[in-house]
C-alpha cells in the first residue's frame, strides 16, 4: 500500500521545490523590474501625524496618475528628516517647522495643526495658564485641589521621545524632557485620548483636530483653554492659538519632477477636503 | 559515507543537513546583525552606564537601561506568580476531572486565549483594565496592570505544556492510585507530580520567555515611564516596549541603543532556556533515585 | 492530622475548580467587547472593500490580501526548510550527537526570541542589507524565521511518533534512505506535519511587532510582493492608536482576526484528533 504512494509524494516534493525555484526567479526578475519602475514611485516617510493624510492624498494621486505608486511609511518627524537627507525617501513628513540646523532641506507646508490640553469631561477645571502647565508637568503641583479642582492626584500624561508633538510642547514650556515628571507616557494621539477618557484625574495633550472630533462624538474628554484662548481648529486657522505647528513635506533641495507635482497636488485647493477629513487646517497657497 | 545506499541518498541527507544548519545559523545571524547595529553605541557609551541607575534620555546622551531591565523582570515574575498556579491547576482540572462538554469548553477557552493576538490583549487592557485599576489606585497603567495582562497571556502556555507533561505518567500508576481510593490531592502528589515535576518547570520557564518578550500589549498598558517602581501601582516601561515605542523615531546612537536592548533580550531568553534545560535534567536524576523509571 | 489533610484536600479541589473558572472569565471578558462592538460593522462588504479615510470607513479587503501574501511568502519559505530540518533531526541525528544538540539548543533559543527582536533583525537584513525595503517579502521572510522553530519542533515530534516497526520493515526490504523518507516517514507523519504548519500559520497571523518594522504601513492593494502591505494586526494597532474614530472598524477587524485564528486552530486540533484516533486503531 505504502509504496504506491511514493511516486505521488515525490511528485509533490518536486512540485513544491520547483515552485520555490519559480518564486525565487520571479522575485529576482520583479526586483529588477521594480528598480526600473522606481522612476514612477514616490517614497514618503516620517511623521505618524501626517501619515494617514499622506495615505489618502497618495491614493487620490494614484487614481489620477495611473502608473504612479506612492508609498508611505510612518516613523516620526526625525525619521522623515533623516530619510529625506540620506535619500531613502523622496519626501519626508515633518510635523513641525524645521530647526535652523535642518535648513539644508526645503520644506513645504501642507496644513497646520494645534495641540490641545485635554482632561476628563468630569474635571471641573475650566482654564489653565502656561505657568500652571509648567508646574503640573515639572511635578511642582501634584494634586488637582491646588488648581481649584476636585481632590485627587494629577495623572500627568506625556508623549514618548521623538514625537514632534512632545518637542513642540517642551519648546513652548521651555522645559527639557528630563524635567518632566509624568505618570504615563503614550505613543500616538489615540492612546492619549483612550488614556484620558479612562482616567478622571489625567491631563494630557493631543492634536486639536483629534480632540475636537472626539468631543463632538461624545467621548468623555474636554479641551482646556490655554491662557484663556480656546483650543479650536478656528483659532489655529487665525493663528491666534500659541501651541500650533505646521505640517510639512520636506525634500533634499528643491522638489523635482514627481515629488514637485505631488507636493503641488497636496497643497491645491481641490484636495483640501482630504486635509479637513483628517481634522487638520488646510493652508491657503498663493499660486 | 558508505552507510548510504546510493548517491541520491547522499544528496538527500546533505540537503536535509543544510536545512538543519540554516535553521541553526539563524540564531547566530540574528545575534550578528543585532551586534553590528549595536557596535556604535557600545563604542561611545561605556558599558556600565547602561546598567547604572540613571535616565533614559537618548536626545541628551543618557542611556540607562537598568530601570527597563528591572521592569521587564518584575512584570514577568509577577505574571508567572499569577499564571503559574492557575495554569498548573487548570491542567490538573483538564487532565483529571473535566469530561465531555466541560472539557471541550475548557479546551476552546484555552485555545482562544492562546490564539488571541497581543494587540487585542493590549487594546482590552487599555480600555477595560487600566480604568478599573485607576479607580482603585491611580494612574491605572502600572506594573500591576501589565503583569495581569501578561498573566492572562501566558496562562495557556503554562496550562498546555503542563498538561502535555502529565501524559508521561504511566497509566498503571494512575490506575493503581485510583484503586487505592486516594483523594485528588493524594493522587496528584503521589502519582502525578513525581513524573511531571520537570515538565512543570519547563512550562513555567518557557512561559517566562514569552512574557519577557511581549511587546505591543505592554506598550499599551504599562504606562511607559522609565523608572524603578516603588509599588505595584507605579507605571513602568519594559525593554521590548521601549523598542516598539521609539524604534520608528530613532536615529544614530539612539537607534543603536535600541538594538542593544534587543540583544540583551535575546541574552536573557537564552539564559532562561539554558536554565530550563539544566533544571529538568537535575530533577529527573532525583526521579531515578526515588523510584525506578516506568517500563516503556 | 486527619482534619488538616482533608482541609488541604479541600483547598486543592477548590483550586482546581477556580483555575479553569478564571480562565473562562478571562476569555469571556476579552471576547465579549470584541463581539458586541465588532459584529455590527462586520459584513461581506467590510471584508472585501478597500479601506477609506485611513481605515475609519470602508473595509479591510486590501489588508486581508496583503496579509495573505505575507503568510504565503512565510509558508513557502519556511515549509521546505522546516521539513528538511525536522527529518534530519529525527532520522539522521541521534539525540546525544553533538551537532544535533547544538542545532536543538539554537532552535530553542530561536523559539524563545521575542518577536520584536525578529522585527529588528528583519528590518536590518531583509529591508536594508538585501534591499527589499518595507515590503510583503520582507515581512514574510521575517515571519518565516519566527515560525521555523515551532514547525521544526512539531515536525520532529510527529516523525518520532512513527512506529519503529515501519523503519525496520523498510530497512529489511532494502529501501534507500530516500524512499524511506518519501514513501514511509512523510506520509505517516503527514497529519502532524500539517497540524504544525497550521498552528504556525495562526502564530504568524497574530503577529504585530515583527511586521511593523518589515512589511510596513501602506494599506492599499499590493501589486507585487515587493510592495509594502499592512497586515491585519498592524491595521488594528493603527486604527486603535492613531486614527480618530477608528475604533468601530478596529473592533470589526479584531473580530475578523480572532475568528480567522479560531478557525485555523480548530482545523489544527481536528487534524491532530483525527490522526490520534487513527493511530490508536493501528496500535
Amino acid at each position: 500500500m505504502r509504496e504506491t504512494h511514493s511516486p505521488k509524494i515525490q511528485e509533490h516534493m518536486m512540485i513544491s521545490i520547483s515552485r520555490l525555484i519559480l518564486l525565487v526567479a520571479i522575485s529576482t526578475s520583479t526586483a529588477v523590474i521594480a528598480r526600473e519602475a522606481s522612476k514612477n514611485k514616490l517614497v514618503i516617510t516620517g511623521s505618524s501625524t501626517i501619515a494617514p493624510l499622506a495615505l489618502e492624498l497618495g491614493k487620490r494621486y494614484e487614481k489620477q496618475h495611473p502608473g504612479v505608486r506612492v508609498d508611505i511609511q510612518t516613523g516620526g518627524s526625525t525619521r522623515g528628516i533623516t530619510d529625506a537627507r540620506q535619500g531613502f525617501s523622496d519626501i519626508g513628513m515633518v510635523s513641525r517647522s524645521l530647526y535652523p540646523e535642518e535648513k539644508d532641506l526645503v520644506s513645504y507646508t501642507i496644513a497646520s495643526d494645534g495641540i490641545a490640553m485635554i482632561v476628563h469631561k468630569t474635571n471641573p477645571i475650566t482654564s489653565l495658564s502656561r505657568e500652571q502647565i509648567i508646574s503640573i508637568y515639572s511635578g511642582k503641583i501634584r494634586v488637582w485641589q491646588e488648581l481649584g479642582g476636585k481632590a485627587g492626584a494629577i495623572t500627568v500624561v506625556n508623549k514618548a521621545e521623538g514625537r514632534s508633538t512632545l518637542e513642540l510642547f517642551l519648546h513652548y514650556l521651555k522645559l527639557k524632557n528630563t524635567d518632566i515628571k509624568a505618570q504615563i507616557i503614550i505613543g500616538d494621539n489615540e492612546q492619549g485620548i483612550k488614556t484620558i477618557m479612562g482616567n478622571p484625574q489625567a491631563i494630557g495633550y493631543v492634536s486639536i483636530g483629534t480632540a475636537e472630533y472626539h468631543e463632538s462624538q461624545g467621548t468623555p474628554i474636554k479641551l482646556i483653554p490655554l491662557n484663556g484662548l480656546i483650543a479650536s481648529v478656528d483659532n489655529v486657522k487665525k493663528g491666534a492659538y500659541p501651541l500650533s505647528r505646521s505640517l510639512n513635506f520636506v525634500t533634499k533641495g528643491q522638489a523635482e519632477n514627481l515629488a514637485k507635482d505631488f507636493i503641488a497636488f497636496a497643497r491645491s485647493e481641490a484636495n483640501a477636503d482630504l486635509i479637513k477629513e483628517q481634522y487638520f487646517v488646510p493652508i491657503q497657497v498663493k499660486e | 559515507m558508505s552507510r548510504f545506499k546510493s548517491r541520491s541518498d547522499f544528496i538527500l541527507v546533505g540537503l536535509l543537513r543544510v536545512c538543519a544548519v540554516i535553521s541553526a545559523l539563524l540564531v547566530s545571524s540574528i545575534i550578528f546583525f543585532l551586534w553590528s547595529e549595536t557596535r556604535p553605541v557600545l563604542q561611545t557609551v561605556p558599558l556600565q552606564s547602561f546598567f547604572k541607575n540613571g535616565f533614559w534620555s537618548p536626545s541628551e546622551g543618557q542611556y540607562s537601561l537598568a530601570p527597563m531591565i528591572a521592569a521587564s523582570l518584575l512584570t514577568t515574575l509577577i505574571a508567572i506568580g499569577i499564571a503559574g498556579p492557575i495554569g498548573v491547576f487548570a491542567a490538573i482540572f483538564s487532565h483529571l476531572f473535566a469530561r465531555g462538554l466541560i472539557r471541550n469548553i475548557y479546551r476552546i477557552c484555552i485555545g482562544v486565549l492562546a490564539g488571541i493576538p497581543s494587540v487585542v490583549f493590549g487594546f482590552w487592557g487599555l480600555i477595560q483594565l487600566v480604568p478599573l485599576v485607576n479607580r482603585w489606585h491611580p494612574p491605572g497603567a502600572s506594573l500591576l496592570t501589565g503583569s495581569l495582562v501578561l498573566a492572562i497571556m501566558i496562562v495557556p502556555t503554562v496550562a498546555l505544556l503542563t498538561e502535555a507533561s502529565f501524559a508521561s505518567v504511566p497509566r498503571s500508576t494512575l490506575h493503581g492510585a485510583y484503586a487505592l481510593g486516594m483523594s485528588r490531592l493524594g493522587l496528584f502528589r503521589s502519582a502525578i507530580f513525581p513524573y511531571c515535576r520537570s515538565g512543570v518547570v519547563t512550562a513555567v520557564l518557557l512561559a517566562a520567555g514569552r512574557a519577557i518578550g511581549e511587546t505591543m500589549a505592554m506598550v499599551m498598558v504599562c504606562g511607559n515611564i522609565v523608572q524603578f517602581p516603588d509599588s505595584l501601582f507605579d507605571p513602568v516601561r519594559t525593554l521590548p516596549a521601549n523598542i516598539a515605542l521609539e524604534m520608528a523615531y530613532a536615529t544614530g546612537l539612539h537607534r543603536s541603543a535600541l538594538f542593544w536592548s534587543g540583544l540583551l533580550l535575546i541574552l536573557i531568553v537564552t539564559g532562561l532556556i539554558v536554565v530550563s534545560q539544566i533544571i529538568p535534567r537535575k530533577l529527573s536524576h532525583e526521579n531515578h533515585t526515588i523510584e525506578a523509571k516506568p517500563p516503556l | 492530622m486527619k482534619t488538616i489533610r482533608s482541609r488541604q484536600s479541600l483547598l486543592f479541589d477548590a483550586a482546581t475548580l477556580v483555575a479553569p473558572l478564571i480562565i473562562l472569565c478571562a476569555s469571556l471578558a476579552l471576547l465579549f467587547p470584541v463581539f458586541v462592538h465588532g459584529i455590527t460593522p462586520l459584513s461581506w462588504d467590510f471584508l472585501f472593500s478597500e479601506p477609506l479615510k485611513s481605515g475609519r470607513a470602508g473595509g479591510i479587503g486590501s489588508i486581508l490580501f496583503s496579509n495573505a501574501l505575507i503568510l504565503l511568502v512565510c509558508m513557502l519559505v519556511s515549509m521546505p526548510i522546516s521539513l528538511g530540518a525536522a527529518i534530519y533531526l529525527s532520522e539522521f541525528s541521534p539525540k546525544q550527537n553533538y551537532f544535533g544538540r547544538i542545532i536543538r539548543l539554537s532552535l530553542d533559543v530561536l523559539s524563545g526570541t521575542p518577536s520584536i527582536v525578529f522585527g529588528l533583525f528583519g528590518n536590518v537584513l531583509f529591508c536594508r542589507v538585501m534591499g527589499l525595503g518595507f515590503s510583503i517579502a520582507s515581512g514574510g521572510l521575517t515571519l518565516a524565521c519566527m515560525v521555523l522553530p515551532l514547525m521544526i519542533r512539531s515536525g520532529e515530534e510527529g516523525l518520532r511518533m512513527v512506529s519503529h516497526d515501519f523503519r525496520r520493515g523498510a530497512a529489511a526490504l532494502g529501501f534507500s534512505a530516500k524512499s524511506t523518507v518519501f514513501s514511509i516517514l512523510i506520509p505517516c507523519a503527514a497529519p502532524s506535519l500539517i497540524a504544525g504548519f497550521v498552528v504556525s500559520l495562526g502564530r504568524a497571523l497574530a503577529e504585530t511587532a515583527a511586521l511593523i518594522f518589515t512589511s510596513g504601513y501602506v494599506d492599499r492593494m499590493p501589486e507585487s510582493i515587493f510592495d509594502s502591505g499592512r497586515s491585519l494586526s498592524v491595521h488594528i494597532f493603527d486604527l486603535s492608536m492613531n486614527v480618530p474614530g477608528g475604533d468601530t472598524n478596529a473592533y470589526a477587524s479584531t473580530l475578523t482576526l480572532v475568528l480567522l485564528i479560531f478557525i485555523i486552530n480548530t482545523v489544527a486540533t481536528l487534524i491532530v484528533r483525527h490522526w490520534q484516533i487513527g493511530r490508536n486503531l493501528h496500535g
